[in-house]
Formats: C-alpha cells, structure tokens, sequence
C-alpha cells in the first residue's frame, strides 16, 4: 500500500467579499479511513468539500485528489478522476426527471461500454447492497421517503465502483432510526469495500461512529485532526461546547473505545 | 503496482482437463473499454464445456468485474472455482441479487386513442373549470381589498407594474414597429396597383389598433411576463413557499395572485396603446416611403378613416387578454408538482395555453363586434 493521500489540502484561502473563510487551512486524507470534517453553521464545511469536488474554486493554495492538483490539471485528467469518486449530496440530488433506476444506470450508460442488460444487473446489485426492493426501481423520485432518497443517492454514488466518497451531511433530515440504519450501512459498506470517505457532518451521532479521523474547522482552519479520543481533549472553545456539552456527553458515551472522564 | 490488463486464458493440461485462468485487473477502469470483447471471449470459454476456473491470479476486482464473469457461468458458481479470499465478497453480492424480470412489454391498444382524445378533453374541461374557480375567488378576494383598504397589496402591484409594463417597452415597439413597417410596404404594393394609395390609412388604422396591436401584444406578454409567472410560482411550490404563506393565514391568491391579474390588467391595454402607436409610426415611415404620403397625410387622415371606438375596442381587448394571460399562468404556476419535468411542462403549457386562449378570445371578440366600428 503506498501511503500517499489521497486527498491533500494546503495553505487554502476561501475568501468570499471581505469574508474569510479558509485561513491557510491544510488537511490530509490518507486512503482507506474516513474522515469527518465538523465545525459550526458558517465554517465553510460545505464549501471546503465543494472545493475538493472542484466545483468552487479556492481564492489560494492547492488541493490534491490522488496525487492530481485539481485545479490546474488537464481538463481530461480531471474527467478521469471524476470517475473515481462518488458523490452523496445533502439533499440526494436524484435527477427529477429520471426513475430510481435510471438515475443510479446513468454514470454507467455514460461509459458507453456496457450492454443495457449489464447494466440493469449491475443496478439490481446496488440497489440490493443498499437495501431498496426491486419494486421500487421504476418509482420517481418525488415518490420517495428521506430515507430512500439518501439511500438511492448511495447507491448512485457507489455505482462507478469508487475509490473516494464524499458525503455531505449523510443523516441530515433523517429520523434518528433511518439515521443510525444509514450510517451502519455506510460504515458495513465501508468494510466491504474499503473506499476512503471525506465527510461533512455535524451530527454526533455519525460522527462518534464512523469516523476514523475528526478533523474539527475553526477559527478559519482545521484546528485539530485526529481520533476521536484525541481531538475531545483538544482544548477549544468550539469542542468544549460541540463535544463536551450535554448532547455531546451523550453520544460519546455510547462510542465503546472511548473514555471522557 | 503495476495494473495488469485483464486477459482470459484457457489451459488444457495432459489428462484433458481445461482451466480458464483470469488474470489482471477486472475493475470498472479496465473493464470500461473492454467489457464487450471480455465477455464475448468468457462465453466462449463458458460454452465450451466443464472447466475449471482459476480467479486466483485476479489483481482486481469490484463488482462489475464479478457481475460479468457471474453472468457467463449462467448466475451460478461453477463447480470448480479458485478466488482470492478477498474477492469472495463480490461474488456473494451477485449470489444474493435476484435480478429482475424485464418489464412487460406495452402491447399496442387500438382504442388507445379515443382514450387519449377522451382523456384529453376531460382534462381540459377540468382546467377550465379550475380556472373559472380561480376567477371567482379572485373576485371574492378583490371585493374584501375593497372593504379592507389595509389588505392592499400595493407594493406588488406595483412592481407587477413595471416588470410586466415598463419593462416590455422597449422589445413591444420593436415588435410593433416592425409590423408595421412590413404590414404598410405589402399594403402598399396592392394598393398601388389599383390607384388606391389613400386607403392605406383605413387598413392600417383598423389592422392594427382593432387587432394586430392587442394580439401581438398579448402573445409577447403571455412568452415574457406569462412563463415568469408560471415558473415563479412552481418555484415557490418546489421551495415550499406557498404552504409557509397559508399557514401563516395569508391568502396565496389574494398576496400573489390578486396584484399580478391586477397588473397585468392595467398594464397589458398600456402596452396594447404603445404597441399599436408605434406600429402606426412604422406604417406612416413605410408609406412615405413607398407612396411618398406625408407623415401629416397619414396621421390627419387616421381620425376620419378610423372611428375612436376601435381604439377603445383594443384597449378593451388588452385587458380581457391580460385577465386570461394571468388567470391561465397563475393556474399552471400552482399545478405544478415539485420536480424539475412538472416545472418545464407546467411553464410550457402555460404559455401555450395562454396565447392559443388570446387568439380563441380574439376570434370570439371579432364575431361579436363585427357591426362595430366602420366608418
């Protein structure tokens, strides 16, 4: 295994108008584990990830995505790695239009290398490993539940056989038992299929149980990356209260490798 | 590591005994370019009788890999197989999948358009219907504005206004200029010919103000000011919008819909006199050039040649069209469903709807005025 990461972020500014958001922040994501990024409403989680997926474009500073600079890269080398990583947006972002088996055939019908009766194999298995019924294949999206959309989204995003996922706020809207069901699935599909995931999130619950690596946004940067176990005893004002708090108590609680007192 | 193609390979040893041996990469990043070949090749080797099958120099795989070997041995394991531990997981993943029947096919139903025709109508009617609902509720809500001088919306009548009006002047008189530039030149070109250059006045006069004016009018304002009507509405139907303003107790149709039907109502005849004004511009241009008419010629004939009621008859035009345009895109605007189709196809059928309503009323409008008007 070489160990290089897989995604690298260095000396990265986000400014929008007066605004900084981004402060010479640098982050490594190293292949295999999985990677939460928390921080408050406003501390650009969202963007810092947009920015990794290259659809924003950071004021300065570099970001890697397998060893490739993205943001001055050969636009075809740039399509190739697209193909490389899958996507579950906050919101699913399932094609309206198209049927849920559509959209989880459309990356796949876009190779143009496979025959239709492939693919629809190909969809069955997905949808299998994300646990929709077969039946459900035809329905359209606006037809769905939260759950099912964030689970179709999955299998969308899983379809090109990843390397690297991104998800951001996987549990959002979710009720807590489609939330914990969701994140065991993650995680079991994780194990099984060993992609890296980068991951927004500032839910506790996911967070305590499947991050690998915390990487926790203040203050304009990451201002600490690592364990779980380690970053809660980072001293911050932002993890005192996101960690230590009565909600946060609570859910670290239940994580079995860990000791707060 | 180096990446190895994917290759298939058949071994025949002495005693007669074959192995298929795969090897390399059967990834989707190999497979991509190659799947086709691949599988041609692995049928081959699959039909060509009991075989042992050697993964076990497989450097790769994900689940495409395994589907397509799975799919050539017929969705069963072979009786003899060699697998990496590691890839065992792909091949229970296919293991589990059922696959699925294809769906039925649609057989060809020859009363499918009689029902299509019936289905047709019966929707029509109901969007008449609900349109004629819309109207009424709209009269409700103008009558309680009335009594409550609190409840008017004047902001948003106001910005109906301009959007829809002040905005629309500059591409309604290019229209209209235009027309009647075009509309003068092949007037005059007859007219010519039988001696009868000052009638261009009385064509004109009437074509225009009567008719060309209001409808051109109206069919811009139903493609500019209609959609955006739609498509604002859906909108705010997809963003939840609506149902924040009806719990809140506010009425949708008497906050948005009152003051655009209002807006448009004055502001469509406004447009109609503009438009039929520059056009008439456009008309005196062209017959001074083509007849040589002075523009004092044309413009002092026009009140003899065109009785005032015509004029009336325009601007009353633009608002019975501006009231249909309105009523018609709010309607689709609050049908639409919250998915992106429902969104193009509700603003499509708004503004189809909308001028084909124009050209009906202005059809019905022809008949009923027909003795009114003539000099």
């Amino acid at each position: 295994m070489n160990a290089e990461p897989v995604v690298q972020v260095k000396s990265l500014w986000t400014v929008f108008g007066d605004l900084v958001v981004h402060r010479d922040l640098d982050l490594s994501v190293m292949p295999g584990e999985v990677v939460s990024l928390v921080g408050g409403s406003g501390s650009g989680k969202t963007t810092l990830l947009r920015q990794m997926l290259g659809l924003e474009r950071p004021r300065r500073g570099s970001i890697r995505v397998f060893g490739v600079p993205l943001h001055s890269c050969d636009p075809n080398l740039f399509k190739k790695i697209r193909k490389r990583w899958g996507v579950l947006f906050q919101h699913g972002a399932l094609y309206s239009a198209l049927s849920v088996f559509d959209n989880i055939a459309l990356p796949l019908r876009e190779l143009h290398g496979f025959e239709e009766d492939f693919i629809r194999d190909i969809v069955m298995l997905k949808l299998d490993a994300v646990g929709i019924e077969h039946r459900h294949a035809s329905t359209m999206p606006s037809e769905l539940s939260g759950g099912m959309i964030k689970r179709v989204a999955l299998a969308r995003a899983l379809v090109l056989e990843p390397e690297l996922v991104f998800l951001d706020e996987p549990t959002a809207g979710l009720d807590p038992d489609r939330s914990e069901a969701f994140v065991k699935l993650v995680r079991d599909l994780h194990v099984k299929l060993s992609f890296t995931v980068v991951m927004a999130t500032h839910d506790l619950d996911t967070l305590v149980s499947v991050s690998d690596r915390v990487a926790v946004l203040a203050d304009q940067k990451v201002v600490v990356c690592g364990p779980l176990s380690e970053v809660v005893h980072h001293d911050h004002p932002f993890i005192r209260s996101f960690f230590l708090g009565e909600r946060g108590l609570r859910a670290l609680s239940a994580a079995p490798t860990l000791q707060t007192s | 590591m180096l990446v190895r193609d994917p290759v298939v390979q058949a071994i025949v040893t002495g005693s007669g005994a074959r192995t298929v041996q795969l090897s390399g990469a059967w990834d989707i990043r190999a497979l991509e370019s190659r799947a086709r070949a691949l599988q041609t090749r692995l049928r081959d080797e699959a039909r060509g009788g009991e075989a042992q099958w050697d993964l076990s120099q497989v450097d790769r795989l994900d689940h495409i890999g395994a589907m397509l070997v799975w799919r050539t041995w017929g969705r069963c394991r072979p009786v003899r197989l060699q697998l990496k531990r590691e890839h065992e997981i792909f091949f229970g993943a296919c293991e589990q999948s059922t696959g699925i029947a294809a769906s039925p096919a649609k057989r060809f139903d020859p009363l499918s358009l009689v029902v299509a025709v019936g289905q047709g109508a019966w929707a029509a009617t109901g969007h008449a219907l609900e349109i004629l609902q819309l109207f009424g509720q709209l009269l409700i809500d103008a009558v309680a504005v009335t009594r409550q001088p609190l409840l008017r919306p004047w902001r948003e009548f106001s910005a109906g206004v301009y959007r829809i009006g002040a905005q629309a002047l500059g591409i309604t008189a290019l229209v209209g200029f235009l027309i009647g530039v075009v509309l003068s030149y092949l007037s005059a070109e007859q007219l010519r010919l039988v001696g009868a250059d000052v009638f261009i006045v009385n064509i004109l006069g009437v074509g225009i103000l009567r008719e060309l004016g209001p409808v051109v009018c109206s069919i811009l304002v139903a493609g500019r000011s209609g959609s955006a009507l739609t498509a604002q509405l859906g909108v705010m139907r997809v963003t939840e919008e609506l149902d924040a303003l009806s719990v809140m107790g506010i009425s949708n149709t008497l906050r948005l819909i009152l003051p655009k039907v209002a807006a448009i109502a004055v502001a469509l005849p406004l447009l109609v006199l503009w438009t039929s004004g520059i056009a008439l511009v456009g008309g005196a241009v062209s017959a001074n050039v083509e007849l040589g008419m002075s523009f004092l010629q044309f413009f002092a004939g026009l009140p003899a040649a065109v009785p005032a009621v015509n004029l009336w008859l325009g601007v009353g035009k633009g608002v019975v069209f501006g009231v249909l345009i309105a009523l018609i895109a709010c309607h689709f605007g609050l049908r639409i469903q919250p998915n992106t189709e429902s969104l193009a196809a509700g603003t499509t059928r708004s503004v189809v709807t909308s001028i084909t309503a124009v050209i009906v009323a202005d059809a019905i409008l022809a008949v009923v005025f027909s003795d009114v008007g003539w000099s």
